[in-house]
């Protein structure tokens, strides 16, 4: 028995040491392979089409079309935020909602922000993150980038529940759902930019910012602090070092350097 | 893709910080004040987004004196730095320092008319580390966070970290350099750091829009 128990153990570990990838990614050469995918389709198609609108369409048309699209997209949020038992701000993505569509023209004056209510972002993977679904792990899915298992179903719901969906005749909703992709590429040329700019390894760069990012909208820009104790910890590196080379206390030994 | 993006310009653009007029100003006053008057210089030099050089030279003067870099690339490199030597925790610092100020120069390129907003900090006075907010206000979206990582030190308050949109700047490092670290060690990182710089130096002199 104690010998099967240290079998399947050494089993695991032998399982986690060839892993030799981040937990987080399980799938990382599937999902490095999508990567690449999307990024082939982004230099061919979405870079040089939403450049090309961001050069020759102004400013303002640009903005009305943002806040257009924006404004539809409150419904829903205002729809998580109550599945996730806030009740005010769900209330408030409504009241945006309509004031927007009413005094904002169908929604391309962002007039609620400018009265004070303020715009939220929820979506149906973070609806499942408050509830207690683990991310799963990391996926990059053809065309919409990075996501979770849990997020991928979440993206299923949010695209199954989107009102542009129901625009009709089908041409226009086509139209709809293009103009709403073009618009919000446009919007990341400078991000994807810097993004180039700033990452040794693009993909690792940013499945991290995406997983961080996501922590911390599903707890509405306060998570919980444990966890980050532990990243500053890095569990995955061995444990060599005396316990003063602990991270945290290296920034305040540096500064004995420094004086 | 399109939340993370968007927090990664978040993260640059959000690197504002700088001018030292007298040591003991609080942290939050500090933020505030080097991020007006960056924007405000930027909005007033109609020709310095389209110069990067000139950019850098902003950001040196204005910015770095309130970051710590040390302790940025300490807590980036994890336990990691401390398998590195003097001589290479000191390049280390000089390209993280490099990569970090140049791509930041190119988040300002792209900065537009936005509206910030400085939340009151919530900290004791003893308090030694703390975390300033702001926020930056756009229409037809969810404000971004901005907090700053700062400690006291002897010669004033000192960022280490910057969040955007939840997203730690040193955190968001760390995996690429302790992969680096594994796979090619301490002086891997330090050529693939410069490498990475030398692109910049030569794509930079083109002019950015």
């Amino acid at each position: 028995m104690r010998f099967l128990v240290s079998a399947v153990l050494l089993a695991l570990l032998a399982a986690c040491a060839s892993a030799d990838g981040d937990p987080r990614d399980p799938f990382e050469g599937f999902n490095r392979g999508v990567y690449k995918f999307n990024e082939t389709v982004d230099e061919a198609i979405a870079k040089p089409v939403a450049t090309a609108y961001r050069d020759l369409v102004h400013e303002e048309i640009r903005s009305r079309v943002r806040n257009f699209f924006s404004n539809i997209a409150d419904l829903f949020i205002g729809v998580n935020n109550l599945l996730q038992g806030k009740l005010q701000d769900g209330v408030e993505d409504w009241a945006r909602f309509a004031f927007n569509s009413t005094f904002g023209l169908l929604g391309i004056h962002d007039v609620a922000s400018d009265m004070g209510i303020e715009k939220h972002n929820e979506d149906f993977g973070q609806t499942l993150g408050r509830w207690g679904v683990g991310d799963g792990p990391y996926l990059v899915l053809p065309i919409l980038g990075s996501s979770t298992l849990r997020d991928g179903f979440g993206t299923a719901a949010d695209i199954y529940t989107d009102p542009v969906g129901d625009f009709r005749p089908i041409r226009l909703r086509n139209s709809a759902v293009a103009l709403r992709l073009v618009g919000a590429r446009a919007d990341l040329l400078d991000a994807s930019r810097i993004l180039d700019e700033a990452a040794l390894d693009k993909y690792v760069f940013q499945r991290d910012a995406y997983l961080q990012r996501r922590r911390s909208l599903i707890y509405d820009g306060q998570p919980p602090r444990e966890k980050r104790i532990e990243e500053g910890r890095s569990l995955r590196t061995p444990v060599n070092v005396e316990p003063a080379a602990d991270v945290n206390n290296v920034r305040f030994a540096q500064h004995a350097h420094d004086r | 893709m399109r939340t993370i993006a968007k927090a990664a310009l978040g993260l640059f653009a959000a690197l504002l910080l700088g001018s030292a007029q007298g040591e003991e100003l609080a942290p939050d006053v500090l933020v505030k004040n080097v991020t007006l008057e960056v924007v405000e210089l930027i909005a007033k030099d109609k020709e310095i987004r389209g110069n990067r050089n000139k950019l850098i030279q902003l950001i040196d003067e204005k910015v770095l004196p309130h970051f710590n870099f040390t302790g940025m690339t300490a807590l980036a490199m994890g336990q990691s730095w401390n398998k590195a030597n003097a001589e290479q925790k000191k390049r280390l610092t000089e390209e993280f320092k490099t990569l970090l100020v140049r791509t930041y120069a190119s988040a300002l390129a792209a900065f537009s008319e936005q509206k910030f907003e400085f939340r009151p900090l919530r900290a004791k006075p003893t308090d030694t580390d703390v975390t300033v907010n702001v926020r930056v206000l756009q229409s037809g979206a969810q404000p971004v966070p901005i907090d700053y990582s700062m400690e006291k030190t002897a010669a004033g308050w000192k960022v280490y970290d910057v969040m955007v949109g939840g997203v730690s700047l040193v955190a968001n490092y760390r995996t690429e350099f302790n992969n680096t670290v594994r796979e090619s060690g301490i002086d891997g990182l330090i050529k693939s750091l410069s490498a990475k710089n030398r692109t910049f130096e030569a794509a930079g002199t083109a002019p950015q829009k």
